[in-house]
């Protein structure tokens, strides 16, 4: 028997992230306390900025690497570069510590109880939380494999080795720490339910197919005849496992709590790349080992991107809370997306890694405006405190105001072009109907976007209300750059789905 | 390579609106000078731009196309023809007009006055691309953005409920361009299965469409315009817009903005969806004959100034669409030069009673009475704008409505007959709100009420003059008109009925008053 060969070269990438990460962990043990942000700080962007070097050098590439285990072909190296973009983002969001007086948004000892003498202890002594920054390239290293993965294992251990550090971050914030527990909990207890499921949908799968290979599942599909129930069975389970972690009606119920509970920063993070990965997976999995299927899932995902757009939409008019508004919003996102995954052709997935790019950049740019408007209790994230904010600090309300308009899919905003190639390729696929239901909802969702811009611009500021803090280079060069992007993809639009056309083919 | 006079004349209003953007807060007058002065700049390009197609000066003005989002099949494609002229050069005069009449609007509020300035300005650029674009999806793109501004415009200057009255125009008009992109995507896809993906509007006219996809597209392109335009009983948005803004921000509103539906309508519409356009005709002459009647009734009963002339507003656009779906052609180049006289008559009347208001401090009718004895000469200007809004012989407004409600009555004898009575409720609501407000026993209040200062009469006396001019002098335009409106009708199929006599002649039948 011979040994396996590896491709080193294609999955540089990866090898690199990881590789990162369990030199971060070693970093922990044994860098000095004082030294330890600086380096992981260092490390971790270096280490981004080197994969996403490396993606940009893979461009073009088209093969499966590690025995059939990983695919390195448009579609992946299009989604690793995106999440490593903004996982760049990430890390500079993670890293301001001029918000929180010397902290940052994590609490210094995530075991620490809430409210107790140690927590003050620490907290008076400045002591910083720097296992988030392993933990957080842990879960990019799982988001760059979860849409490059070609095959169930690799799949669901992309799908773990994503999951877990994003289950201890959001447990860290350093205020409201109960809510941010309660979410981490609710997040896990969820996540392991759907990790579950989606083992037992593998199960199933691999019992009709009798392999592992997403083209030889697809082979199978034509081979096999008369045992549909296992395979419909299996497709489900694992289609529920995969919409738990898109977001997608009704295996949402997770999503506000969470956003709502985790740190800004991690929100922020997770809110843009899980969602890319999620996605890119998703649609791998539907297209290339499922696409003999179709006729047999488009139904079920019609029905998934209907509710998704609707319950996301109608929902998120009923908010108090800007964070659980704009989780809301996501979900309403995914069903956009939803619509254009019904077509299932080139056109389609290029629509979707547009509009997933373009998505990501504005939310992470939205989250981080949020960390900004701030009062004594740290974030002021009820709606009601952002009155008159365009009074207080036109720049910065003005600068949510777009990424508000972006996610209403607004024209000269990066969001348009996203909803018009997405709502494009569903009526190309035949999806007109959907389509109409994306209008009546996007027709909703600008209620509650515009409701925050007549609050921010149109209403009196409120004389206690919060302050905006000045925020240190980090976070004020994410925001630039999302809101540069969004203005820019949504008026030259034209580089970007280019690259997302030519990106549009899965390898098979 | 030619000059690019059409990119030019967006381009100006666009760079004015951000250097106005970066005047310094607080040097509030410095913006207002520079807002005015692109306006002006712009008014003489678009001037000597509709020389050529006015008297045939050859400036070199040619059709514009550059690549924009090539994966799409979009492009920066720009082109004037008779229709576009005519609002390109209502929408080049209004808004200097209006800039000089919102001069001191805007500093009653506490707000800098440069963002409103700056507002006006983008709000310009984007409806001159939307008259001048080739290309639909530039069109929807310019459509949907101009909200954005207008709706700050409402929302951060004008009266006590502006925050109501923005949000229901931006929600309204969002829902119909909407509706809209829907349409503009499935329209697309059309050009697509036909195996040329593009948005450039004479391709997508050559696609051969089914009539059942036609009506679909049809609906979702006229739920947008019937929302902008406004029609009955899409309108509801535009009352309380106009009662809201500031007098300058309604005149510009109702009087240029809201004409990219109409626009819209004649220009894209009827080309595009020939045999839906013309299966719809009969509903869409009911709605638009229902908007004439309803808005003027309801112009009667107002008791906001504001708020009347929004209702007129109402009226007139259903004489508009009224003259656009009855497919004749003097309906139709009736209703594209009714669309420049109401802009002028409009912006008139709102700017006039903003004047008004701005002496009185109030909107409502029953405050002002006897204002003719104090301010003589702004008596007289209200009384002039008024009339044209009745459409009284020889001025502008009279020729179009005219032409509109002739060319109806080739084909809709019942819709030209009640829309006549429109006419007689118009003279109804203007000359009782001209005795109202102006003749009888002198208020105290309104005593020593200042007639009009110089720089109102210069804001005034351009629109009444054109009004004027124009309705002795209607044939350039009319003439201009009419070649576009020609071969959009062609476009559309219908027989042309024998028109009771040639068009030239109701012209200089009119002119001969």
């Amino acid at each position: 028997m011979n040994a396996p060969t590896i491709e080193y070269a294609e999955l540089a990438p990866l090898i690199t992230i990881f590789g990162a990460a369990v030199i971060g962990v070693l970093i922990e043990a044994f860098v000095p306390r004082q030294l330890r942000h600086p380096v992981q700080v260092g490390l971790a962007l270096l280490a981004l900025v080197a994969a996403l070097v490396q993606v940009i050098l893979l461009a073009g590439t088209d093969m499966v690497a590690a025995v059939g285990a990983v695919a390195v072909d448009g579609p992946a190296l299009f989604l690793q570069g995106t999440i490593l973009v903004l996982a760049i983002i990430s890390v500079g969001l993670f890293a301001e510590r001029r918000l929180e007086a010397g902290g940052d948004a994590f609490a210094p000892a995530a075991s620490s109880l809430p409210g107790s003498e140690d927590e003050r202890i620490l907290v008076r002594e400045q002591r910083l939380q720097t296992e988030v920054y392993p933990l957080m390239l842990f879960a990019v290293g799982g988001m760059l494999l979860f849409p490059a993965a070609n095959d169930l294992l690799m799949l669901f251990i992309a799908l773990e080795v994503m999951s877990l550090p994003l289950y201890l971050l959001c447990g860290m914030a350093r205020r409201r720490r109960l809510l941010s527990q309660e979410a981490a909990l609710k997040y896990f207890l969820l996540g392991a339910f759907s990790s579950a499921i989606f083992l037992f949908g593998m199960a199933f799968v691999y019992g009709y197919a009798g392999t592992l290979r997403f083209g030889e599942i697809s082979e199978a599909l034509t081979a096999n005849i008369g045992q549909d129930g296992i395979l419909l069975a299996g497709v489900g389970l694992m289609a529920v496992g995969l919409l738990f972690k898109v977001g997608a009606v009704p295996f949402h119920s997770w999503t506000p709590d969470v956003y709502q509970g985790a740190p800004t920063p991690v929100t922020a993070f997770m809110a843009a790349c899980t969602k890319l990965a999620a996605f890119g997976a998703l649609v791998r999995l539907f297209y290339v080992a499922f696409g003999g299927l179709r006729t047999d899932w488009q139904p079920m995902l019609w029905a998934v991107a209907i509710a998704t757009m609707l319950v996301g939409a109608v929902v998120a008019l009923t908010q108090t809370d800007i964070k659980r508004m704009l989780a809301y919003s996501s979900i309403a996102h995914a069903g956009f997306v939803l619509t254009a995954m019904v077509a299932a052709d080139s056109t389609a997935t290029a629509a979707i890694l547009f509009y997933l790019a373009t998505y990501g950049i504005a939310t992470l740019g939205a989250f981080a405006v949020v960390t900004l408007v701030r009062d004594s209790g740290g974030e002021a994230t009820h709606l009601a405190k952002w009155a008159g904010l365009g009074r207080r600090s036109p720049v910065l309300a003005a600068t949510f105001a777009l990424f508000l308009l972006a996610f209403a899919g607004i024209p000269l905003t990066s969001g348009f072009v996203g909803k018009l190639t997405v709502f494009t390729a569903a009526i190309d696929g035949g999806a007109a109907p959907l389509v109409v239901v994306g209008v009546i909802a996007s027709a909703v969702a600008a209620f509650f976007y515009v409701r925050v811009i007549v609050l921010m611009f149109f209403s009196d500021p409120a004389p206690e209300g919060p302050t905006v803090a000045v925020p240190s280079l980090w976070t004020a060069v994410g925001i630039t750059v999302g809101a540069a992007a969004t203005l820019l993809l949504g008026i030259v639009p034209g580089p970007l789905l280019d690259l997302a056309q030519q990106a549009s083919i899965f390898v098979r | 390579m030619t000059f690019p006079w059409l990119t030019t004349l967006i381009a100006l209003p666009a760079l004015g609106a951000v250097l106005t953007a970066l005047v310094p807060s607080g040097r509030g007058t410095l913006a207002k000078q520079v807002a005015t002065g692109f306006a002006v700049l712009t008014l003489i390009v678009g001037a000597l731009i509709s020389l050529q197609y006015l008297f045939d000066v050859d400036m070199g003005v040619e059709p514009e196309t550059y690549e924009w989002i090539p994966e799409l099949g979009a492009s920066w494609a720009l082109d004037l023809h008779g229709i576009s002229l005519a609002l390109v050069a209502l929408t080049v005069l209004a808004t200097p007009i209006v800039a000089l009449a919102m001069w001191h609007e805007a500093e009653d509020e506490k707000r800098d006055p440069k963002a409103f300035f700056a507002l006006l300005l983008s709000v310009e650029a984007l409806t001159l691309t939307a008259f001048l674009s080739q290309d639909v999806l530039l069109f929807y793109v310019v459509f949907e953005a101009m909200l954005i501004p207008l709706y700050f415009m409402i929302g951060m200057y004008g009266g006590p409920q502006r925050r109501y009255a923005a949000v229901k125009f931006l929600l309204y008009n969002l829902v119909g361009g909407l509706a809209m992109l829907a349409a503009v995507i499935g329209l697309y896809v059309q050009s697509v299965e036909a195996g040329n993906p593009s948005f450039f509007l004479p391709d997508l006219v050559a696609l051969d469409i089914d009539t059942t996809t036609q009506w679909w597209l049809f609906i979702g392109f006229m739920l947008a315009f019937a929302i902008k335009a406004p029609l009955w009983p899409f309108h509801t948005w535009l009352p309380d817009a106009a009662a809201e803004a500031t007098p300058s921000n309604a005149a510009f509103l109702s009087g240029v903005a809201d004409k990219v539906g109409t626009y819209g309508m004649i220009a894209l519409v009827l080309p595009l969806f020939p045999d839906a356009s013309r299966e719809a005709a009969p509903v869409i002459v009911v709605l638009a004959v229902i908007s004439i009647i309803y808005g003027a009734l309801l112009a009667i009963g107002q008791t906001d100034m504001k708020r009347l002339i929004g209702y007129t507003s109402i009226s007139h656009f259903g004489f508009i669409v009224l003259g656009i779906f009855a497919l004749t052609g003097q309906s139709a180049t009736g209703a594209t030069f009714y669309m420049v006289n109401h802009g002028l008559s409009t912006i008139a009347l709102f700017v006039v009673v903003g004047f008004l208001i701005s002496r009185r401090g109030s909107r409502q009718v029953d405050d002002f009475g006897g204002v003719q004895k104090p301010a003589p000469k702004l008596a007289g200007v209200f009384l002039f704008a008024g009339l044209s809004g009745l459409a009284l012989p020889p001025l502008s407004t009279f020729l179009s409505e005219f032409l509109v409600i002739s060319g109806t009555f080739t084909r809709y004898r019942p819709a030209a007959i009640v829309a006549t009575l429109g006419i007689v409720l118009s003279a109804l609501y203007i000359l009782w709100l001209y005795q109202r407000t102006m003749t009888g026993p002198v208020r105290p209040a309104v005593e020593g009420m200042p007639d009009l200062r110089t720089r109102e009469l210069a804001v005034v006396a351009p629109l009444l003059a054109l009004l004027l001019v124009v309705g002795f002098f209607p044939k350039p335009l009319t003439d201009a008109i009419d070649e576009a409106v020609e071969p959009t009708l062609v476009e559309v199929g219908v027989d042309q009925p024998e028109p009771l006599a040639p068009v030239a002649e109701h012209v200089e039948e009119g002119t001969g008053r």
